[in-house]
């Protein structure tokens, strides 16, 4: 976020203009630049009123909604963002909105505004769990018919619960957990200077510390 | 069926009914299942079922460092792998904050319009192939092979390719190679001419493509289309040309824009397209300039192998990017090329290590085949597969 408090020093002023008529739109929380990317936080709430101007005012003009997807934060408290990237054909600009939810709160559906969303809402939802309100088409859309979970979620293992193998003995294929000849291995590349908190052998030594830390007034 | 047939003498009312076509049906272009509602032989109701290829490319990619990262690229869109791995190089460099040496930026250019030639030539006789004329694709697979060639010739593989990375390409075009290329844009309009001559006249073909599968400029933009099946309906907009990256700003060539949105639009609009990339790669040819082909920090590229022999330091870096890979300071970006199929988007969002903590592909075809209902509806079962094959639909990226 630290780029939101430098932005509006470094850029230009029309471009200024353009940021100060998106921010006072309510529901919108903040319009900062990521690089040279523009990025507008919404309220869930207030999602379908600001996209609806996004698209149908002059100023804005975002006739198209070229992606919709998930990102799942799983410490945070509301883990999902639902990221929309708009296009202006018309102004040959770029934005992004990005609002939050999470597993049991409904974003409200932006497929009546640009019809080309409703698969992009129905991936959200199959591989994040993202509800959305007022989508016609709420099924599944990536994975197999009868899948359990979402697979994007960071909590979802990268191999999976099931595998898929033929039975010879029921002559079909059929699903399988999952099983590893040896467990999966993710390596941590953080150096050991960031990695490592606490040395083997050196546990008193960090109480010692955290002890003379507590002790001061 | 007995009491429908006995309702009035003469008249024979249809009976609706639903069609399950593929996922394995050559006309679908690869695994699409598409459910289609009937009424008699009108399309009803055209409902695509997606995912049979889905082998979840983005959550291996958020295991993967940066540099292994590449080749999934390649088998998204296998039809025009490198114009895939651009973006996602061009995403890394923009988080990166590193540019390009000029002669990398003109090798991608060229390559990625020979990646345009490739995937419209595949695309325009698989048309034909679908709508039954058969000499146009043995004609454009020659063709393709020659174009293959270079691929090969500049990469090591003729698909799959892992050649424009982020810091620049992979290796420097062979001794040559530029030549041949030369040598072969030369000869290709006269391809072209032949190809147009085969076909764009030839009764069946426009009686097959006219008028079927007609979407308005609005439909078209409202649907998220871009690319060749957007600028068929109208629409003249080509991120080449409004958000040049590499050297796209540097280039003279024209967007061909159709005028009624029909399939046949969009076969021209594609045809018209491999003239322009023609040009294109021939003003790339003569503008390269010699040079280094990737950023000299070998703390994003690797060092020369002879280096390597000599240099404790190169050794070091070597091992270093091969295992570890670079870290990524932390940001997001959503960074789109003009892919021959439409606008190929990447959102990375770098976390700071060494593998990205999101990668979201936005695939072309995607939005497209959202549309087949809207284009299909009203039309006969054979015209379906007409619209399909005129909307270039690949599954690998579409899958993802």
């Amino acid at each position: 976020m630290a780029e939101a408090e430098d932005a509006p020093v470094v850029e230009a002023a029309p471009i200024d203009a353009f940021a100060a008529s998106l921010a006072i739109l309510p529901g919108v929380g903040s319009v900062f630049w990521q690089g040279a990317e523009r990025v507008a936080l919404v309220e869930r709430a207030a999602l379908a009123s600001v996209m609806m101007v996004l698209r149908d005012d002059p100023r804005f003009a975002f006739q198209q909604c070229m992606d919709v997807c998930g990102v799942d934060w799983p410490q945070r408290g509301e883990r999902f963002d639902v990221v929309y990237q708009l296009l202006s054909l018309t102004r040959n600009d770029r934005l992004r909105v990005i609002t939050t939810t999470d597993e049991t709160q409904p974003v409200p559906s932006v497929s009546g505004i640009w019809p080309g969303t409703a698969w992009w809402e129905r991936e959200v939802w199959d591989l994040f769990g993202v509800q959305f309100d007022g989508l016609a088409d709420h099924r599944r859309i990536m994975t197999d018919y009868g899948f359990e979970g979402h697979p994007l979620r960071k909590d979802f293992p990268l191999t999976g619960h099931v595998e898929l193998r033929y039975d010879a003995d029921e002559q079909r294929v059929v699903y399988d957990h999952v099983v590893l000849a040896q467990e999966f291995r993710h390596f941590d590349f953080l150096s050991p200077w960031e990695a490592m908190t606490t040395l083997p052998g050196d546990e008193k030594a960090i109480v010692a510390v955290a002890g003379e830390r507590a002790g001061k007034p | 069926m007995s009491d429908i047939v006995n309702e009035a003498p003469g008249l024979v009312k249809a009976d609706p009914h639903t069609i399950n076509l593929g996922p394995q049906h050559p006309a679908t272009h690869g695994v699409l299942r598409l459910v289609l509602e009937m009424d008699g032989e009108t399309v009803e109701r055209a409902d695509p079922h997606i995912g049979l290829l889905h082998r979840g490319t983005e959550k291996l990619i958020e295991f993967k460092s940066y540099m292994q990262a590449v080749p999934y690229f390649d088998r998204l869109d296998y039809v025009s792998p490198m114009c895939c791995e651009h973006a996602f190089a061009l995403a890394t460099e923009t988080l990166l904050g590193v540019t390009v040496p000029d002669r990398a930026q003109w090798i991608r250019v060229l390559f990625a319009e020979i990646s345009r030639v490739l995937n419209h030539l595949l695309t325009v006789v698989h048309l034909a192939l679908d709508i039954g004329a058969q000499s146009p694709s043995l004609w454009g697979y020659e063709e393709r092979e020659k174009l293959l060639t270079f691929h090969e010739a500049a990469s090591g593989a003729r698909f799959h390719a892992n050649y424009v990375r982020p810091g620049g390409v992979a290796k420097d075009l062979p001794v040559g190679l530029a030549d041949d290329i030369w040598a072969w844009s030369e000869t290709f309009p006269k391809f072209l001419d032949d190809l147009e001559n085969l076909l764009n006249e030839n009764r069946i073909f426009r009686q097959r493509l006219v008028d079927i599968g007609v979407i308005s400029a609005q439909d078209a933009i409202g649907m998220g289309f871009s690319g060749p099946n957007l600028r068929a309906s109208g629409v003249a907009w080509d991120l080449r040309r409004a958000r040049p990256y590499d050297k796209y700003a540097e280039v003279d060539f024209e967007i061909p824009v159709g005028k009624h949105g029909d399939c046949f639009d969009r076969y021209l609009v594609r045809i018209n397209e491999m003239r322009q990339s023609c040009k294109i790669i021939r003003q790339a040819l003569k503008k390269m300039p010699e040079g280094p082909i990737k950023v000299q920090d070998n703390k994003f590229t690797p060092p020369k192998r002879a280096e390597m022999k000599r240099s404790m330091e190169a050794m070091i870096h070597h091992f270093k990017l091969y295992t570890e890979g670079y870290h990524v300071p932390a940001g997001a970006t959503y960074t789109a090329v003009e892919a021959p199929k439409g606008e190929f988007g990447v959102y990375l969002i770098a976390d700071g290590s060494n593998h990205p903590y999101r990668c979201k592909i936005r695939p072309t075809g995607f939005a497209h085949l959202q549309a087949m209902e809207m284009m299909a509806k009203g039309h006969m079962l054979a015209d379906a597969i007409a619209i399909l094959g005129s909307i270039d639909i690949v599954f690998g990226e579409v899958d993802r």
